[in-house]
């Protein structure tokens, strides 16, 4: 268990910060649960998410997270009224919610490219959702002003968002979509448009926000590092599906199928046939490869079987000296990355493995590689085609509400704690 | 709120003939640089035909026209002007120009921003929808004309539209007649008003309305708060070239109104005065009359623009 | 549409539910195509039609009034003149205003708000305006009625014209491409014709038929300045109507369906190169 596991908590303390001064008297939240069931979103012919289900509890911070296309944004928009449902319902606290207009569902939102009035100034940008409600004067003001402070724009107020660098209006962005204390705030790729170092910025920025407010927050993007590190509970999306729900903790070391794991940063991927299997432990092989790993999922694998093997470069060790390597290859590219080295090495079978590691190594070098049993995961085949594997497919809509729970990433090493597909 | 940036002032002297060099062998590498800096460089003999073509063509006629509208046959130099004022006939076609074209502006502008803000989404058809708006620009302001005293005449399609419907009992007076050029106006001109209106409203990023919705705001909250400002200057943009267009109404003027009477507009009286009367110093006189009369107008909805918010319409703001 | 189709999540598809606004929406644009149509189905019919008084249709059908037209107004002669000048207007204006454009798009100089004036002015000022003055000026260096005064006087708006409808094609062109070339070692003129050329083409070619349409259609100016060998269709349309009460009113109309039919053909060209809003769009601003 690395360092993300003081990620798994799912309340806003979790991190032990201490209240600040702006919220002395904070929230704990305003809602029970978000249940969306069902939720499905078609254009034409092409359907852009299939049968979401996923129940947000109160205080919960949870990532929408796959790459480009995968229906991560069609959700968030379902979400926030933008798009009508093709099927399915949205219900906070027992209310039905997915009838309702945007303008009166009471989320925030903050938009990818934070869609600022441009003609109005930063005060009055915040200041639009209460002037919408009729809120008084003076308690526009006092708001305003609390929440400026919180998002350190209080000397920009004056500005127009044309005069404000990307960190700033992204900021505004945030601070207009909480100024209303939402029930919920979507942020749909708020951080993808601002550079490296703001983005870790605003990251903490915004799980900062995010705790001093109490709020219940659905975060879409396609950073897994992102998502890692900023939610409670991540939903990875694949083509439309669900491909995993869980902390993230347990995606990290259970990923459900291969695209999760791809995206967990599981960088040797390479297809494998079985040569035995024992339980949930299975030995498989290809020409210059042969190693023991950890069968994912429910079904046993056959003997002569193709499976997939998903490694992280960090668990692929340098062979110690007697050990009997799983594969020999020689370092092509070497790559500095501060305390550890990462090594791209070609096996004489032409097979690009990445690995990471804590000695010297020169391009050039043979490396005779390891990995234990259970850092190496075993895909069977059929689940790796495209999501449509039998196995997960049916308990989704029952199965979400005990994901997330902090001790649910200590669970056995060799099903993933939840799996959910339509 | 500050203006667009704008090319700058010339604080030096002037940028294009250069101080003397001291240093002989450097200075003019020194000076190629420094009138580069400013923008001044061979690319810039490129707009050379294109002004000189304008300068002939344009300016020289128009300089040409003015000095002539200053030698009258009698009255000294401001004979042909104090002509235009003091003869009722004439000094009535100014009222006359703006009572169409100020109306017409108005109806286009005015009936194309629901319109547009309704149809501003895209659904089936409304590229055709476009084109077709087109057919009237086009059609010309002749062939419009002719339609219009068929269509709406007395014995007109419209006219007998209405008696059939038992809603008018003799046929309703459409041409010949301030109505009939204010028609040919709305027609020629709506379209144009619509497709330019249309295509301010599409350049509004439809992310600032959907923010808007999530801030609790109504439809009509995000029109009067979000779109409408921000169309705003788009708006009067359009109504100034409406303007323009309906402001310089000739042939329909002629042909479906009443040259003689109530639509006896600036344009007819100077074209009368230069090509009827030959009297070419008052004719000019009457096109700078109208010149002035319309960059008046236009130098006062400027003004009345830069007051308002003008930037960027996108989502980043 | 209604106003909630943002938010309304009730039926995606054919669920246009007609509200009050948009009932008036539809009727308006209704109201106005109908009338469009008429206008321009009266004109076609009475230039197919016999004798046509206080009825719905003419009392016969004929093809007579083209032919009478024809010859009457003199079409073959007017059609030719007409090509002749739109087809010079939109060459000169491309080879002036091309260049230009390219200048103003890329280049910040002094005095370019000066000269930015300058093209607009001849969009402002109405034809008559200026013509009537130009018209003098022909006459004085014995153009008048010429066809050269008069594509003279249609490139008056046609550069400007060109000019900014070049613009933003260019400025969507990055710089950079030029650059690159440079520094794959392309001399300034290889730039041009091998670089720049083939990404102007369409630009120029989109301008180069908007021209045409307005020219095709420039009444005021054409009027001012032609003599009777000079005189485009249009004009000479304006002149039948004008003078009309001698000649049958159905052989105007047969020159103006001839005039509207051209028109049409250009359009539906004009239509595969160009959108909509470019055709009426007069100005950056």
């Amino acid at each position: 268990m690395s360092a993300v596991t003081d990620m798994t908590g799912t309340t806003a303390q979790s991190k032990g910060v201490p209240a600040p001064r702006a919220a002395g008297n904070r929230p704990e939240s305003q809602i029970g649960e978000l249940r969306i069931s069902g939720l499905s979103r078609a254009y034409g012919a092409h359907t852009a998410l299939h049968s979401l289900d996923l129940t947000i509890r109160g205080g919960e911070f949870v990532a929408l997270l796959g790459p480009s296309g995968c229906g991560k944004t069609t959700a968030l928009n379902c979400l926030a009224g933008l798009l009508p449902l093709t099927s399915g319902r949205i219900e906070l606290d027992g209310r039905r919610m997915d009838t309702v207009p945007p303008e009166k569902r009471g989320f925030g939102m903050v938009f990818q490219n934070y869609a600022l009035f441009p003609h109005l100034t930063v005060r009055a940008n915040v200041a639009f959702g209460l002037k919408m409600r009729g809120t008084g004067k003076a308690e526009t003001r006092r708001r305003v002003d609390e929440v400026l402070r919180l998002v350190q724009l209080t000397e920009q107020a004056h500005k127009h968002p044309g005069q404000l660098s990307g960190g700033q209006q992204q900021r505004v962005a945030i601070a207009r979509a909480i100024v209303m204390e939402p029930a919920l705030v979507l942020m749909d790729e708020p951080l993808s448009n601002l550079d490296a170092a703001l983005r870790l910025e605003m990251r903490s920025e915004i799980r900062r926000i995010h705790q001093e407010f109490g709020l219940t927050t659905v975060y879409v993007t396609h950073d897994q590092e992102e998502a890692l590190s900023l939610a409670d509970r991540l939903v990875v999306l694949h083509a439309g599906r669900v491909s995993q729900i869980g902390t993230p903790a347990e995606l990290y070391e259970h990923p459900a199928d291969p695209h999760v794991a791809a995206f967990m940063g599981y960088r040797n991927m390479l297809t494998l046939n079985v040569v035995s299997s024992h339980g949930t432990q299975a030995v498989a092989q290809r020409p210059g490869l042969r190693l023991a790993g950890t069968v994912v999922g429910e079904a046993p694998v056959a003997e002569g079987q193709e499976v997939t093997v998903a490694i992280r470069p960090e668990d692929l060790r340098i062979a110690e000296d007697g050990e009997e390597p799983n594969a020999r290859a020689v370092a092509e590219v070497v790559e500095y990355h501060g305390r550890a080295l990462h090594v791209e090495a070609v096996t004489r079978e032409g097979d690009r493995i990445h690995v990471k590691a804590q000695r010297e190594v020169r391009p050039g070098d043979a490396l005779a590689v390891a990995v234990d049993t259970d850092r190496a995961l075993l895909f069977p085949a059929s689940a790796a085609a495209d999501g449509t594997d039998g196995a997960g497919g049916t308990h989704g809509a029952d199965g979400t509400d005990e994901a997330g729970s902090p001790d649910a990433s200590s669970g056995s090493p060799d099903a993933p704690a939840e799996e959910v597909s339509g | 709120m500050s203006g667009l940036p704008l090319t700058p002032p010339p604080t030096a002297p002037q940028p294009t003939t250069p101080p003397p060099a001291l240093v002989e062998p450097q200075g003019r590498t020194a000076l190629r640089h420094r009138l580069a800096e400013r923008g001044v460089d061979r690319t810039l003999l490129l707009v050379v035909p294109a002004a000189l073509a304008m300068i002939a063509l344009f300016c020289y006629p128009f300089l040409y026209g003015l000095q002539l509208s200053f030698q009258p046959t009698k009255g000294g130099a401001l004979g042909a002007y104090q002509q235009f004022f003091s003869e009722p006939f004439s000094r009535k076609s100014i009222w006359a120009t703006f009572s169409l074209a100020i109306p017409a502006a108005l109806i286009n502008v005015g009936v194309s921003v629901p319109i547009s803000y309704r149809m501003r989404r895209d659904f089936r058809g409304k590229r055709l929808l476009l084109a077709l708006l087109v057919v009237p620009i086009t059609l010309g302001t002749v062939l419009t004309a002719e339609g219009i005293l068929e269509f709406f005449g007395p014995a007109g399609w419209f006219n007998r539209t209405l008696h059939l419907l038992g809603l008018a009992d003799s046929p309703v007076k459409l041409t010949m007649n301030y109505t009939g050029v204010l028609l040919s106006l709305i027609i020629s001109g709506f379209p144009f008003a619509y497709l330019l209106t249309h295509s301010y409203l599409s350049g509004i990023h439809p992310s600032l309305e959907k923010a808007a919705s999530t801030l609790g705001a109504g439809w009509w909250q995000r029109f009067r708060y979000i779109t409408l400002p921000l169309l705003l200057p788009g708006l009067m943009t359009t109504f100034s070239l409406s303007f323009v267009m309906a402001f310089a109404v000739f042939p329909s003027a002629m042909m479906v109104g009443d040259p003689n009477g109530s639509t006896h507009v600036i344009s007819i009286e100077a074209y009368q005065a230069a090509l009827e009367r030959f009297d070419y110093a008052q004719g000019s006189a009457d096109a700078m009359i109208m010149t002035a009369l319309m960059l008046v107008v236009l130098g006062a909805i400027a003004g009345l623009r830069s007051q308002l918010y003008r930037g960027s319409t996108g989502g980043k703001g | 549409m209604s106003a909630h189709t943002i938010g309304v999540a009730r039926a995606p598809r054919r669920g246009i539910t007609l509200r009050p606004g948009a009932w008036l929406t539809w009727a308006a644009l209704v109201f106005f195509f109908v009338n469009l149509l008429g206008v321009i189905a009266t004109v076609l019919l009475n230039s197919f039609g016999g004798r046509w008084f206080a009825t719905w249709l003419p009392s016969g059908w004929t093809g007579h009034w083209y032919g009478d037209a024809w010859k009457e107004f003199n079409l073959g002669r007017v059609l030719g003149t007409t090509v002749e000048v739109t087809f010079l207007v939109v060459l000169v204006s491309l080879v002036l205003a091309v260049p230009a454009s390219y200048a103003l798009a890329r280049q910040n100089f002094p005095g370019k708000k000066l000269l930015t004036i300058l093209f607009v002015l001849p969009i402002l000022v109405p034809p008559i305006a200026y013509g009537i003055p130009m018209a003098t000026v022909l006459y004085k260096v014995h153009l008048a009625g010429t066809l050269t005064g008069v594509v003279l006087a249609n490139l008056v708006p046609s550069i400007p014209f060109v000019i900014f409808t070049m613009t933003p094609f260019i400025e969507q062109i990055d710089p950079k491409i030029e650059s690159a070339a440079r520094m794959c070692g392309a001399s300034t003129w290889t730039v041009l014709t091998r670089v720049l050329s083939p990404l102007l083409l369409p630009g120029m070619l989109a301008a180069g038929i908007l021209v045409l349409v307005r020219t095709f259609g420039m009444f005021e100016l054409t009027f001012l300045t032609a003599g009777s060998t000079s005189q485009t269709l249009i004009v000479a349309l304006f002149s039948a109507v004008n003078s009309a009460g001698i000649r049958s009113t159905q052989s105007i109309d047969a020159m103006a369906v001839l005039y509207t039919g051209t028109m049409a053909v250009l359009l539906l060209v004009a239509l595969r190169f160009v959108n909509p809003t470019q055709l009426i769009a007069r100005s950056s601003d």
